[in-house]
């Protein structure tokens, strides 16, 4: 049937080896590992697995610096995902991924097959989805192009998660230009497991037999590794038959179908298919196992004839896994396959050969040793150098603000402005309470819980801001995860563990070498400091059209225990009467924030230093007192400074303030002039009002409470919760909005769904 | 009390719907490939997406082989409740009259909504004074309920319509903001909204979707005293 394309057709020339991605060096290199020029099957899959999507080749050096265990690590990286104990015998599987490319150049299916992918992660180590949540970054909403990724991109994400039963729990959204043509979509997954239910990839057990189980293999997704995911992307519309179509129904059997296999102990190893198809799975289970695996392609199920076995090995058609099964368990396996209605299929057999054999109908039309293609792809240095020019060109400022622009009218450009809008209109997409879970829905609190059976519970949040991390990536990654673990702790929640998807442009330029290796060295420094090491993750690099790249954006997600889901924080002013405190040490500047942005102002060199040790403290003393049940709401101060975090205040409670920042609260607190030349009044107020930096909570509670959580940390009572409006008198200055003013203003967002 | 929760490979709430109903009574799954409904005193066909639902929600799933057994159980005047996908099979399967449309914003939506109990005294609202709201979420894309408007004439006039959105959280466009209908005959309900998923406090804030459990409890073991 396909017997073209096997080792005795015409070899492949250096030049196929170079249009599929690989450098002359590579190909020098591939030929003498396999003793000789390898075939067209053979190169199609070296080409992939040494691919920087799958190989980290630019990045594996940088990651090994990160932390990677901690009392809580139950599954460090290198495993389709990392798991933390969450208590009770259970463990919390969880992991960031990006589906970019795909989704820059078909957003729907981009976007719907990113969650796709990092389910069948989390279920491949067998833990239960619970929980997604998506990161996104477009360019700015003024033109088509953005409305299409945006409304494609958000329909994908809810229509997988919503038709797969797994609730999108909470995400976050940003559009800057340098989003434009390069479009991020990272979703990340959380499941839970008996601690002693999970299961690892690594084949095992010369003579069992590998089943394929799920979709039939197509055609779709041929090539997707090495083209799409590692380079930069060109011309629109001439990569989209090398996106994936996604299929929830068929996940959805998948999944119930590998949990119950696992639960009855029939299957030894389980992977799923991801990039680079079955080659990157087959492959990586021999590896980890230290076995071979012969693999024979003629029997694999397809979607249609005549398919070659090089396309075969490279597909990327969605919904498949693979495992690997006792020869006394296969009948057991397929009748398994066969009540959730998901082909199975033996396609091959593990070996004691530590080769990666493929067979058509019995005829080797492949060899390889694992260890070649798995391990003995070549490792880069980067070259880091940092840029001596401005890489980005400053934002367009908003006509007719200013820094003497009167506060009242900056809020509203704020709260209104893309960035800092509501959210409601996309995540109101998104189903966030299936699996009977949510103790916290997005809008509720700062990060999304979810109860465990001990009366405990989850917390996640995922953050990124690419432009602080493009002002400085050392210090604007270490707030990224400072931020996630502030989230943690405005509901109660200590962190156990981090996953983070590094997007960032071209490696081989030194300039974008420079963003990596410091962004990782301020995440390797944040997450030493929280005690939350990294579990896992996933690097997407060449983020970069004609016009640039992208911002550099690592994406942090971070999972949290609190002992009991009852007294999970929540965002928004509960009571009136309550007092108003701002805590902690906080340091706000306006360089590299939303106010700047608006402004027009160019990205600063460098952000202002924060002493990390204080602000760890600081959210240590907030998780308690939540803990305690003290605090009616906890809020972490992000972007758009105080004053955006008072509205969110006032919006998710429905209930007004009256905030006197009083004669001495500048100096109080401290905050960093914008930059050179521009100190004065108005900028030193609105940095006050609008300034940016680590550190800052706005709690409300009890005049009792607030006392006790001032023994622990810096804290300064700035008002009361009452009333319909929002009121903040500072420098004989005094802002007033109405909550219905400030609902209008904040519901700007919901004109791109339209 | 016995209640049977329908799975279809492709039922998301299907297990939401279980814990619900343990709340009130004993309650267990009936899987989509068997005929025999196992004793059970009520249905329940929970919300999801049956077998994808490529083709029209509800409408490969009316022709299960458990939903044939649910068909003459009902016929039978066994107490059935559909939610929100079930809803769109029972009234594929014709025991419910009416269809679900697309939303009229085209999106799937999820929000907590207000309704409106109009009748009080059925075999699924019992334990409701009519007028009493329920807050409940609601979650789909095909919620916009739709009958003519003859067969809506005479649907009112009987009193078959047991929910109804709240002044302004009719999101979906559902004529005369119908949440909820019943059958002629009484023991056949679905509705759009999930009051599975609002069944305790701490998740959701609401306890009110426990009332329509509560209420089936009733009917059945008040038919059987």
């Amino acid at each position: 049937m396909a017997g073209e394309g096997t080792a005795s057709a015409a070899l492949p020339s250096v030049e196929d080896a170079l249009a599929l991605g690989l450098t002359r060096a590579e190909y020098e290199l591939v030929c003498a590992k396999q003793g000789g020029p390898p075939n067209v099957l053979e190169l199609a899959m070296y080409s992939l697995l040494w691919s920087e999507h799958c190989a980290y080749k630019h990045s594996k050096a940088l990651l090994r610096t990160l932390p990677t265990e901690g009392a809580h690590v139950v599954m460090g990286p290198g495993e389709n995902a990392g798991a933390v104990d969450v208590g009770g015998g259970l463990v919390c599987a969880f992991k960031v991924e990006s589906h970019n490319h795909p989704s820059a150049v078909e957003p729907f299916q981009g976007a719907a097959t990113g969650v796709g992918g990092i389910l069948r992660d989390i279920f491949a180590i067998g833990a239960r989805p619970i929980a997604v949540l998506d990161s996104l970054r477009f360019g700015e909403p003024g033109g088509e192009r953005v409305r299409y990724l945006l409304d494609g991109a958000v329909a994908g994400i809810g229509h997988y998660g919503n038709s797969i039963g797994v609730p999108t729990v909470g995400g976050e959204v940003y559009f800057e230009a340098p989003y434009e043509q390069n479009c991020l979509v990272n979703a990340m997954a959380l499941g839970l497991a008996r601690r002693e239910g999970l299961v690892r990839s690594a084949a095992a057990g010369p003579g069992n037999v590998v089943v394929l189980f799920g979709a039939a293999t197509g055609r779709d997704g041929i090539g997707g590794a090495s083209v799409l995911a590692s380079a930069e992307l060109s011309a629109d519309g001439e990569m989209r038959p090398t996106v994936q179509v996604g299929d929830p129904f068929e996940e959805k059997k998948l999944l119930e179908c590998s949990l119950e296999l696992l639960e009855r102990g029939l299957i030894v190893s389980l992977q799923d298919l991801g990039a680079a198809g079955l080659t990157s799975s087959a492959s990586e289970m021999a590896s980890k196992g230290a076995v071979g695996i012969d693999i024979d392609v003629a029997r694999v199920p397809l979607r249609e004839p005549g398919m070659e076995p090089f396309e075969v090995m490279v597909s990327e058609s969605q919904e498949r896994m693979l495992c690997v099964v006792e020869p006394a368990n296969v009948d057991a396996v397929m009748e398994l396959c066969e009540k959730w209605e998901v082909g199975g299929t033996a396609i091959g057999t593990v070996t004691d050969s530590a080769r990666m054999r493929v067979l058509c109908d019995g005829e080797l039309v492949g060899d390889m040793p694992v260890s070649a293609l798995v391990d003995d792809c070549p490792l880069y240095e980067l070259q880091p150098r940092k840029p001596q020019q401005p890489i980005y060109t400053p934002p367009p400022p908003t006509a007719g603000l200013t820094l003497q622009t009167p506060p009242r009218e900056i809020l509203l450009a704020i709260l209104s402005s893309p960035n800092m809008s509501s959210r409601r209109p996309l995540f109101e997409q998104y189903d966030a309470i299936v699996q009977s879970r949510t103790v916290r829905r997005p809008d509720q609190a700062d990060a999304a819980v979810l109860a465990l059976p001990d009366g405990g519970a989850l917390a996640v949040s995922i953050d990124g801001n690419g432009r602080r991390v493009a002002a400085d990536p050392y210090r604007g990654t270490m707030a990224a995860v400072l931020e996630c673990a502030a989230n943690l702790a405005c509901v109660g929640a200590e962190p156990l563990g981090t996953t983070n998807n590094l997007n960032f442009g071209n490696p081989e330029k030194p300039h974008i070498a420079w963003q990596l290796s410091e962004s990782v060295r301020g995440l390797g420094e944040a997450c030493r400091a929280l005690d939350a090491p990294i579990v896992g993750g996933n690097v997407s690099l060449y983020n970069e059209g004609a016009a640039g790249p992208i911002y550099p954006t690592p994406v942090i997600g971070m999972v949290g225990r609190l002992p009991d889901a009852r007294r999970a924080g929540r965002l928004g002013f509960q009571r009136a009467g309550d007092e108003v405190a701002l805590a902690g040490p906080f340091g706000p500047s306006l360089a590299a924030s939303e106010l700047a942005k608006l402004l027009g102002q160019a990205l600063p060199d460098g952000l202002a230093e924060f002493d990390i040790a204080a602000v760890c403290a600081a959210q240590r003393a907030v998780r308690e007192a939540v803990r305690a049940g003290a605090l009616s709401s906890a809020h972490d101060i992000a972007e758009g400074g105080l004053a955006l975090a008072l509205a969110e205040c006032c919006l998710a409670g429905d209930l007004g303030a009256e905030v006197e920042l009083g004669g001495d609260f500048r100096e109080a607190i401290s905050p960093v002039a914008a930059g050179p030349g521009s100190v004065s009044p108005a900028s030193t107020l609105a940095s006050a009002l609008f300034g940016e930096g680590p550190g800052g909570f706005l709690v409300s509670g009890g005049a009792g409470a607030l006392e006790a959580l001032a023994g622990r940390v810096p804290l300064r009572r700035i008002g009361a919760v009452g009333g319909v409006a929002l009121r903040i008198a500072a420098a004989g200055e005094t802002l007033t909005l109405t909550l219905a003013e400030l609902n209008k203003a904040s519901s700007s967002l919901g004109e791109l769904f339209r | 009390m016995r209640f049977g929760v329908l799975q279809f490979p492709g039922s998301c709430d299907d297990l939401d719907a279980l814990a619900a109903a343990r709340r009130v009574g004993d309650a267990q799954l009936l899987w989509h490939r068997e005929r025999d409904l196992r004793g059970a005193d009520a249905i329940v066909v929970p919300g999801g997406f049956s077998y994808g639902d490529y083709l029209r929600a509800g409408a490969i799933a009316r022709f299960s082989p458990a939903m044939e057994s649910v068909i003459a159980f009902a016929a039978e005047g066994g107490l059935v409740l559909g939610i929100c996908n079930g809803f769109q099979v029972l009234c594929e399967a014709r025991l419910l009259p009416g269809a679900l449309l697309g939303n009229a914003n085209l999106r799937f939506t999820f929000r907590q909504v207000e309704l409106e109990v109009v009748q009080g005294e059925t075999a699924f609202t019992g334990a409701c004074d009519a007028g009493a709201r329920l807050s409940i979420p609601a979650k789909h894309a095909w919620g916009r309920y739709y009958a003519p408007a003859q067969a809506l004439a005479a649907m009112e006039q009987a009193g078959q319509v047991l929910l109804r959105y709240a002044p302004g959280e009719n999101f979906n466009g559902s004529v005369n903001d119908i949440a909820g209908v019943r059958n002629e005959a009484g023991n056949v309900f679905g509705l759009m909204p999930h009051p599975e998923h609002a069944v305790e406090e701490l998740i959701g804030g609401s306890t009110d979707g426990l009332k329509i459990f509560e209420s089936m409890r009733l009917a059945v073991e008040g038919a059987r005293a």
